[in-house]
């Protein structure tokens, strides 16, 4: 075959190299964040009808989320025993691979009126920091757009129970809506699409 | 890399046959690796998409005799009149657009030694890598449950047929009828199946036939969340629901098919609707293709779900002996991903990664009432490992409002479960 043996070993290691990334200690990235997806949905896009989207959260809201449920500082139903699970290095190994997905946006079921009459609670009280009809995942509040709506009514419930601390900027806007100027807004984020 | 050639990749691909000869994997440019996935419930549909997904030049094909597939979890929900069959019926359609060939067939034998694997349509399918997902079989322990027994005392521990039958039963029985459900011994399919059960039909007596009772005659003394069913027990179907151990005379040895009669020994349990449980172990095609141990189960190398009794072939799901993860729909979808991603390794000539791993299991044990257990693996010192300080149970002292929210969160689980595996 005139193939020299040995320089084709070489050769084929060298092609091998190449399409090998680096090889670092544990588990892969897209290892750990594809367990999450049996409830929050694969590569983070959520069917709903409760579990939230995770798909393109910023690094910095993910792992904060998950530092507070290991801590158990945010109130939660499972999460605080799953997060229990993962070193700080592997939950930001993870939140780097949701950051990296598009937002997903789910097709939420809400009220329409309501969305609608939200749309002003929104402009007048949230917009601020929940950019963009809250899709955008740069400003670090987490991405309210196209989220499933008992899950921003149960985030909602523990902020106002003062079960989970609310940025002092949002506790002054929050203490001077009414709650149906609370749930209208709720179903405005559930609405973006 | 930079002065990779034209030519010298031809040189290269022209010594593929070389190159196999010692003993490295398919190399590009060579035919295309080939996998066959045999089984397409949880384990086996999302191993098929997972592969697909990381690496789309895999040709995967995935056996499987059903072309509707209903899921054992949530047909609880049926029994109880909460929900259709329709609700819990998935289609290969998901994953022909991930581009798995679906193939409706059973596959009759493995040979590992050839790689291939043939089917009762009189195929052949020629693999690189084999995963083998077959769920359960039912073993005999208890005499007189054949195969005509199983039609007039459902187990419904496979969802389908079974789950229909015992449902029909449930409605055509008279207010103050005894329904039973003989629980099998450990291991088995879904551990807190049978209580989850009970509490699904108990919800179902009380609104229908509020005059029936439930009893759990049960093959074993305890059993999994076992604090957290008892305390709905008494908090929802105080009155109905009766749970027997073994040790005070619950487990059943024999039944009477005819007469739908349990038997404890020499005390009869005639019933009007007999839900019986038999022990389990691996799937009969892991059995007749030799994956399985003395104890029935098939041993695998926690890595990457390989048998470590035959190569190139990786089980997954019920049948795999993946202890500590537990025998659970959630454990099979996250074997289906670490196999999927070592056969992907594999064939590409990687060494598999660290495997990571999770449980998460719901029971929705009344109305606005349900209950979790989970739990965080990864690979100790070669051995599936729970990790230490994750995980656990619902806290007994939970409070209502968030018991109802584990509720939608378990409504969640299955809808989310059911896309990213089938979808």
């Amino acid at each position: 075959m005139g193939c020299n043996k040995k320089a084709l070993v070489a050769l084929i290691g060298s092609v091998f190299m190449a399409g090998t990334t680096q090889v670092l200690a544990g588990s892969s990235a897209s290892m750990m964040a594809n367990t999450c997806a049996g409830c929050h949905g694969t590569n983070g896009q959520s069917a709903g009808p409760a579990s939230p989207n995770l798909a393109g959260m910023s690094e910095s809201y993910f792992n904060d989320s998950m530092k507070a449920f290991k801590e158990g500082t945010r109130p939660a139903t499972i999460m605080d025993r799953i997060a229990k699970g993962y070193s700080d290095e592997q939950i930001e190994t993870m939140a780097g691979f949701f950051a990296g997905q598009p937002v997903y946006k789910a097709m939420v079921p809400h009220d329409a009126a309501k969305a609608k009459a939200g749309a002003e609670t929104y402009d007048k009280s949230c917009a601020k920091c929940h950019d963009e009809g809250g899709s955008l995942p740069g400003d670090d509040a987490g991405i309210l757009a196209g989220q499933w709506l008992p899950w921003l009514q149960y985030s909602m419930a523990d902020f106002k129970a003062g079960n989970r601390e609310m940025p002092k900027k949002m506790a002054k806007q929050v203490e001077k809506l009414s709650d149906a100027e609370i749930d209208a807004v709720l179903n405005y984020f559930a609405s973006q699409k | 890399m930079a002065n990779f050639t034209r030519r010298k990749f031809l040189q290269v691909t022209g010594g593929a046959v070389a190159v196999s000869s010692l003993g490295f994997p398919a190399i590009v440019g060579a035919a295309s690796k080939k996998v066959v996935v045999v089984g397409g419930g949880v384990g086996g549909a999302t191993a098929a998409k997972y592969i697909r997904m990381a690496d789309s030049s895999i040709d995967v094909t995935l056996i499987e005799p059903n072309t509707e597939y209903y899921t054992c979890f949530m047909s609880n929900e049926v029994l109880s009149g909460h929900r259709t069959m329709d609700s819990i019926k998935v289609t290969y359609d998901g994953l022909k657009g991930h581009g798995v060939n679906v193939v409706h067939d059973t596959v009759t034998d493995i040979d590992a030694a050839g790689k291939k694997v043939m089917t009762a349509g009189g195929k052949t399918f020629a693999y690189d890598r084999c995963i083998v997902a077959p769920g359960i079989s039912f073993a005999s322990n208890i005499e007189g449950y054949d195969e005509a027994a199983m039609k007039t005392m459902p187990h419904a521990w496979k969802a389908g047929e079974q789950t229909v039958i015992l449902r029909k039963q449930l409605e055509a029985m008279d207010d103050g009828g005894v329904v039973a459900i003989a629980a099998p011994p450990n291991p088995f399919r879904c551990p807190p199946g049978p209580y989850e059960r009970a509490c699904q039909i108990a919800m179902y007596l009380r609104a229908k036939k509020p005059k029936s009772k439930l009893i759990i005659l049960d093959a074993k003394d305890k059993f999994s969340k076992q604090g957290l069913f008892m305390q709905a027990f008494e908090r929802h179907h105080a009155g109905i629901i009766e749970w027997v151990s073994a040790e005070k005379g619950g487990k059943v040895t024999r039944v009477d098919a005819a007469t739908n009669t349990l038997y404890v020994g020499d005390t009869a349990h005639k019933v009007a609707v007999a839900n019986v449980i038999p022990a389990q172990t691996a799937g009969a095609i892991a059995i007749k293709a030799g994956l399985t141990d003395d104890k029935g189960w098939c041993p695998i190398d926690g890595r990457s779900f390989e048998s470590t009794i035959h190569k190139n072939v990786h089980v997954i799901g019920d049948a795999s002996v993946a202890t500590p993860l537990p025998k659970s729909g959630y454990a099979a979808n996250s074997e289906g991903k670490v196999a999927a991603a070592a056969v992907v390794d594999l064939l590409n000539g990687r060494e598999p990664g660290d495997p990571a791993l999770v449980n998460t299991c719901y029971s929705v044990v009344g109305p606005d009432d349900a209950i979790s257990v989970a739990k965080v693996y990864d690979l100790k010192d070669g051995k599936l490992n729970g990790v230490e300080g994750s995980g656990g149970l619902t806290s007994k002292d939970s409070s209502p409002e968030m018991r109802a929210r584990e509720v939608d969160y378990a409504y969640s689980w299955f809808a989310n479960i059911k896309k990213d595996s089938w979808g």
